[in-house]
């Protein structure tokens, strides 16, 4: 099996009719841990949406390719069932609906018709999941995310991440709302998704999250681009110095963005 | 203004002649022939937004009827496949073409008194009793279409719990047409006495054989002091039969009525629904849930009438609309003077799925008294579109993530319903009407 490929070249995207993400480059491989920071309103979550195919989002140009399959001419769905996935900053609850049914059917679009996962195995590996997050048996009857306290969503999508096991993952501040052992629970989770087969880009504030999920490389973004690439040292810097010093060190003003808007 | 009412196509000689074949009294003939007179004067009832002038609630075959079957494998499939728990049959009257062709109780019910009958035996066996309570909570003269349930009631059911009899098996009751133009005027009576508790589930369903055809059917429930009824009931008629449904309750001190009512005709339908909360203490929880689909018109009435004081009651109603479907749906309260402490909760809300169909929900809250708590919310509104794109996010088609949104909004209520084989029909109808 070859390593998984996602290619983002000079994305822009506008929500509203207002540009937000404005020339995005990124590379990704298998195997590889990618952390994006930067400052609040920057586009982060533009990004992720956009590569996800949210309605709002508006892709003005340029392209994302995973394995050289163009993302843009795909729907949402068939998005996913190509291998990406979004851990929501906001996820959705969806009432009426339980944790496992969603989760069944969402593996069982995947698979196809003829192929559906069997019915215990499902569980049993939904257990286990469950359990290295320790997240009570209780959520898999319960309605999708309704009534789920902020960090319960977080574990959630993560839960998601591991019984769909895609090729790339975008965990969007993944890390907010978490207390310090759920902080702990999630990481361990993503980690256990470590392989070849998987690569993932890691949205935070913080610094704090890239100590138990060792990030490759870490990106800074601002208004709307990626201005600094690094390894994990970037991330210490950027929690000493923080944004001003960054932008000082970059030449970069507050005024570009107004600017530009 | 007066309408010009169109001639009735029955009349005096053949009821008269009807009733006789059926060995009925004289007092429920009689009620037949008040039945007709009040028909013939009385207009169609006038439901807020809809025009039902033209939906044929009058032509269809009454005269009809099936034989009596002793096992269930001899009935059709679509009426065995409600029965395949075993605990749906323990207690069952199964009505085909009107009449009743199986019945089960068990013994130790009617040890206790219970009386659970289709409502031809009723009429010659309990006959008293049944005239105690036979258009009690509503009048033969409300319209023309109670009147015509008085003056051509073809069938129905009678189930009586006396005081302090606690009954925890459900009892259900099947409708099933396939006779060609026929119309099911049914008359059902529920009696809870004092202290008693019970669960009743009706099942409508009929075979697109029928065609055009008609059911009127008349419900009424009278649940005693302290009293305890569930009542369930699943309608699925086919496209072409026109559907005129009225369940009403009268509720004494402490009593409580429930009501889930899984409202999947695939026709016309008018439905009235009403508790009379006439006791001090008493209360209902009204749950309703339904799918417009194709060219459909229905039209939803939910009243809660609040007297006794301290009443208590709760209305949900959830329904989805599709295709070019159009349904209204009326939520009223009303909170007499001298009901002080009562608390009236009512919420609807529609979910539209098509461009091309409507929905409307009007919340209606009187209140003549001052020391109440009344409550009302109403939307209409569309799938939520960041719901949507969460689901197919995680791989799942835009059509199924439709229907798991759908089939969840509905959920809450069927979740509701007392009997599990009843709950299984009415997922696998969402399914089927979402699908
Ligand atoms: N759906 C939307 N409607 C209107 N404006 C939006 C929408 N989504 C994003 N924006 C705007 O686009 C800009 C970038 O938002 P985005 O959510 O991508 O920022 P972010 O970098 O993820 O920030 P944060 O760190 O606070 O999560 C913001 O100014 C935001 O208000
Ligand atoms: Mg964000």
């Amino acid at each position: 099996m070859t390593v998984p490929e996602l290619k983002i070249n000079d994305l822009r995207v506008s929500v509203e009719g207002k540009s937000i993400v404005k020339g995005f480059d990124l590379n990704m491989k298998g195997g590889e841990i990618h952390a994006l920071m930067g400052p609040n309103g920057t586009g982060k979550s533009t990004v992720a949406s956009a590569l996800m195919g949210h309605p709002k989002y508006e892709v003005t140009s340029g392209q994302a390719h995973l394995d050289g399959q163009n993302l843009f001419d795909m729907a949402v769905d068939e998005r996913a069932r190509a291998g990406m996935f979004l851990a929501m900053q906001y996820p959705s609850e969806v009432s009426g609906v339980s944790n496992a049914d969603f989760l069944r059917t969402a593996i069982n679009g995947r698979r196809g018709e003829g192929n559906e996962i069997p019915l215990m195995k499902f569980i049993k590996t939904m257990d286990k999941k469950m359990q290295l997050l320790e997240m009570d048996q209780s959520f898999a009857e319960r309605y999708v995310n309704e009534g789920f306290s902020g960090g319960e969503k977080k574990r959630n999508e993560i839960l998601q991440l591991m019984m769909l096991e895609p090729k790339f993952a975008i965990l969007d501040e993944i890390d907010s709302g978490l207390d310090i052992d759920a902080l702990k629970w999630v990481a361990k989770g993503v980690n256990s998704m470590r392989s070849e087969n998987f690569g993932c880009l890691i949205i935070t504030h913080y610094q704090r999250l890239l100590n138990y999920i060792k990030p490759d490389f870490v990106h800074i973004m601002m208004n709307g681009q990626i201005v600094k690439t690094g390894g994990p040292e970037l991330a210490l810097q950027l929690e000493k110095e923080g944004y001003d010093g960054m932008k000082t060190e970059l030449g970069i003003t507050d005024d570009e963005k107004t600017v530009e808007a | 203004m007066s309408m010009q009412l169109k001639k009735l196509p029955f009349g005096a000689e053949e009821i008269i002649k009807f009733a006789e074949k059926r060995k009925e009294p004289k007092w429920f003939t009689d009620t037949r022939l008040k039945g007709l007179g009040l028909a013939e004067e009385l207009p169609l009832p006038k439901p807020e937004k809809t025009r039902i002038a033209d939906w044929n609630f009058t032509n269809f075959s009454y005269q009809i009827g099936s034989s009596v079957v002793s096992q269930l494998n001899e009935l059709p499939e679509s009426i065995q496949n409600l029965m395949k728990n075993g605990e749906e049959a323990a207690n069952v009257l199964i009505h085909v073409n009107s009449s009743a062709v199986y019945s089960q109780l068990s013994k130790e019910l009617t040890d206790q008194g219970v009386i659970y009958t289709d409502l031809a035996t009723a009429v010659r066996e309990h006959s008293d009793l049944l005239a105690n309570y036979y258009f009690k909570t509503t009048s033969i003269g409300k319209h023309q279409l109670t009147a015509m349930n008085a003056a051509l009631v073809n069938g129905g059911t009678f189930l009586y719990i006396p005081k302090n009899v606690v009954i925890e098996q459900p009892i259900q009751a099947v409708y099933y047409q396939d006779a060609p133009s026929s119309g099911l005027v049914a008359h059902t009576v529920v009696v809870a006495e004092q202290s008693s508790s019970v669960t009743f589930v009706e099942s409508y369903l009929s075979d697109s054989s029928v065609g055009e055809g008609a059911a009127n059917l008349v419900n009424e429930v009278i649940v005693g002091e302290n009293a305890q009824v569930k009542y369930g009931a699943v309608d699925e008629f086919t496209d072409q039969i026109v559907t005129y449904v009225s369940r009403q309750a009268e509720v004494a001190k402490d009593g409580r009525i429930q009501w889930a009512l899984g409202q999947m005709n695939d026709g016309n339908t008018l439905s009235e629904n009403a508790t009379n909360l006439e006791g001090d203490g008493a209360a209902a929880d009204i749950k309703a849930v339904s799918i417009g689909s194709g060219t459909q018109k229905q039209n939803f009435d939910n009243y809660v009438r609040h007297v006794g004081k301290a009443t208590q009651s709760q209305l949900l109603v959830r329904a989805a609309q599709k295709d070019a479907s159009n349904s209204i749906f009326n939520a009223r309260t009303k909170i007499e003077h001298g009901a002080s402490g009562a608390d009236g909760e009512q919420t609807q809300r529609v979910l539209m799925l098509s461009d091309d169909a409507r929905g409307d929900a009007n919340p209606i809250l009187l209140i003549d008294e001052y020391d109440v708590i009344a409550g009302h919310a109403a939307s209409v509104g569309r799938v939520d579109p960041d719901q949507l794109y969460y689901l197919m996010s995680r791989g799942i088609k835009q059509e199924l993530a439709e229907k798991l949104i759908v089939e969840g909004f509905l959920a809450p209520i069927v979740d509701l319903l007392p009997i599990e084989g009843v709950r299984r029909q009415l997922t696998t109808l969402i399914e089927r009407k979402v699908g």
